[in-house]
């Protein structure tokens, strides 16, 4: 795919969220792929992660050094083939790439918003990509596709909209975090918070920056969607610089260290750390079943369209055993799925990254969904 | 699997009932169920190559490895479990179908006679262990670590208390075709079972 531009639309409220509380309008910025059949039959929906945004694929200038988050998966001739589907791709509400959140200014105020943005949950991003999605005329999804905080989202998608989408595309995903996910998520939250620069939220009120709590927050988690086997096979224990040698006094700096400074210090200066911690806070919130008395097989009688599930080996934050659980609900609530394993070095990464079997699987089932279209397809199961 | 195989489990499942395929390899037996008979359910499948195929047919696959069990399935969550050339790749294939008969009503169980003729000469007289065009694997690399012949499956019947509802002995050539049905366990190539408490 070559240049795409982001677009924009700000919807009236009022707009009720799980909190309570309700926001007067709203604006959320998006892209969309491919072009949108005479049926309007043809969307499908990208439903992003703890950092993702609303550039999925493509390049926004000639100049760009990487393309979109997901542009290994969309686009013409890939599993989410732009040349079957419109692919609608968005920056959730919260985050900070464009859509309303808390580095926003509050109406109310005239400040930004910061720590007294509303806290949000996934069913809040749904209920408002459900209105892009009107706002785009598309009635009903071919699917709903999301890895990890995505995949939630589109598992919620099934249960709150049952009748507006066909598939739900869930990747190393789960049905609730566990308690070492959500140690994760706090530790995180505490780097920022905990950093001078923070200001309890008001950082941008009082020109500050709590980059260096954001950096650890980032680092934190980078260890977590790597494997042990896969920073080994990078990094080694390689230097970067200094040396081992006895009698010279010159500190080492192993590859993985200098890696990770970087990786955290770029996405300090690109994201939003209220954002970071409502995001977080949203995964830990999370629990599919919470409203169906805990019993997912409950929750998943609700859905009505068909499941694709894919995990990856090596991913220890969304593990296999998570994505079972959902294969396992879903059988017994007779809902027609799909679940594959991929083999993967790279940990929760891996539904980022190239990989033949996860391509060709996603592929193969993406084709079957462009093929119903073709044939008048249009009905949930 | 072959084409007779197919044909006759295709007619021991009613239709509009729910299937579990264990082993369900490239899922053209789920694939004709649920065209010609409506019946719904899933393939359960480790091999990456046939769980793809699967996925190319719209065959619901889901990848699980029997050895681990049917512990995430319901008793009597099935009509019919399945499980057609896989018995003899199992590490406990006794244990796998008691619980294919807790998880269905009923099972249907295919494997290869390992007393059929070829094999049993093959054994007595080059002296060693049988390769076949069916089972085409030398003794160390082979996935197939239990076998059986129709008589010691039958035995394995009697001691669960399984009750034999059908069994259908099939073989390629048609001499052997004949002689199957006087000298089954001699004769047959495979063996279909259908099964019940």
């Amino acid at each position: 795919m070559g240049l795409v531009e982001p677009k924009s639309h700000t919807f009236p409220g009022p707009f009720k969220l799980a909190c309570g509380r309700v926001l007067d309008e709203y604006t959320l910025v998006y892209e969309t792929y491919g072009t949108l059949n005479a049926d309007r039959s043809n969307g499908v929906l990208i439903c992003h992660a703890l950092s993702g945004h609303h550039h999925a694929a493509g390049y926004h200038s000639l100049d760009d050094k990487r393309p979109g988050w997901w542009d290994s998966y969309i686009g013409s001739g890939k599993p989410i083939d732009t040349n079957k589907f419109y692919v609608v791709a968005v920056n959730n509400l919260g985050g900070c790439h464009g859509s309303t959140g808390p580095a926003s200014i509050n109406p109310a105020t005239g400040k930004p918003w910061g720590p007294d943005f509303p806290p949000l949950r996934a069913r809040d991003w749904v209920h408002s990509q459900a209105q892009l999605a009107d706002h785009l005329g598309i009635e009903q999804w071919a699917a709903v596709v999301g890895g990890s905080l995505g995949g939630m989202q589109a598992m919620r998608w099934a249960l709150e909209y049952p009748e507006r989408l066909r598939h739900c595309v869930v990747i190393a995903s789960a049905m609730k975090l566990s308690a070492q996910n959500i140690a994760f998520n706090e530790t995180a939250r505490q780097a920022i918070t905990s950093d001078p620069d923070f200001r309890d939220g008001r950082y941008l009120e009082e020109e500050t920056l709590p980059r260096h709590g954001l950096a650890v927050a980032r680092m934190i988690g980078h260890i977590t969607y790597l494997s042990d086997d896969g920073l080994g096979k990078k990094f080694g224990r390689e230097l970067r610089s200094g040396t081992f040698e006895q009698g010279v006094e010159e500190l080492v700096e192993f590859q993985v260290q200098s890696y990770l400074r970087y990786q955290g210090d770029s996405f300090s200066s690109s994201f939003d750390p209220n954002t970071y911690i409502l995001m977080t806070r949203a995964l830990d919130y999370f629990d599919l079943a919470r409203e169906y008395d805990h019993d997912p097989v409950k929750a998943f009688a609700h859905a009505r369209c068909k499941f694709l599930l894919v995990s990856f080996t090596s991913d220890w934050r969304f593990a296999p055993e998570r994505s079972r659980e959902i294969a396992d609900a879903l059988m017994h609530a007779n809902k027609a799925v799909t679940y594959a394993e991929v083999e993967s070095a790279m940990g929760h990464d891996a539904f980022l990254l190239p990989n033949a079997r996860y391509e060709n699987i996603f592929a193969a089932y993406m084709n079957n969904v462009a093929a119903e279209q073709n044939n008048g397809g249009g009905d949930v199961a | 699997m072959l084409r007779k195989d197919l044909d006759i489990i295709h007619n021991w499942i009613a239709p509009k009932t729910r299937v579990l395929d264990l082993g369900c390899g490239d899922g053209a037996l789920l694939q004709r169920l649920g065209r010609e008979k409506q019946v719904s359910g899933y393939g359960l499948e480790i091999d990456p190559e046939q769980i793809q195929r699967c996925v190319e047919r719209g065959v619901n696959v889901v990848e699980q490895n029997l050895d681990q069990g049917l512990g995430n399935f319901g008793d009597h969550s099935f009509d019919t479990v399945v499980m057609t050339q896989a018995l003899q790749t199992l590490r406990f294939p006794h244990l796998v179908v008691d619980e294919m008969l807790r998880v269905g009503r009923e099972c249907i169980i295919t494997f290869p006679n390992f007393g059929q003729w070829k094999a049993r000469w093959h054994l007595a007289f080059s002296g060693r262990m049988p390769v076949s065009d069916l089972l085409p694997y030398e003794w160390y690399d082979t996935p197939n670590i239990h076998f059986c012949t129709f008589r010691d499956f039958e035995v394995l019947c009697r001691q669960h208390n399984w009750q034999i509802l059908h069994r259908q002995v099939v073989s390629e050539s048609t001499t052997a075709g004949l002689l199957k049905d006087f000298l089954p366990n001699l004769f047959g190539e495979t063996a279909i079972y259908h099964l019940t408490r």
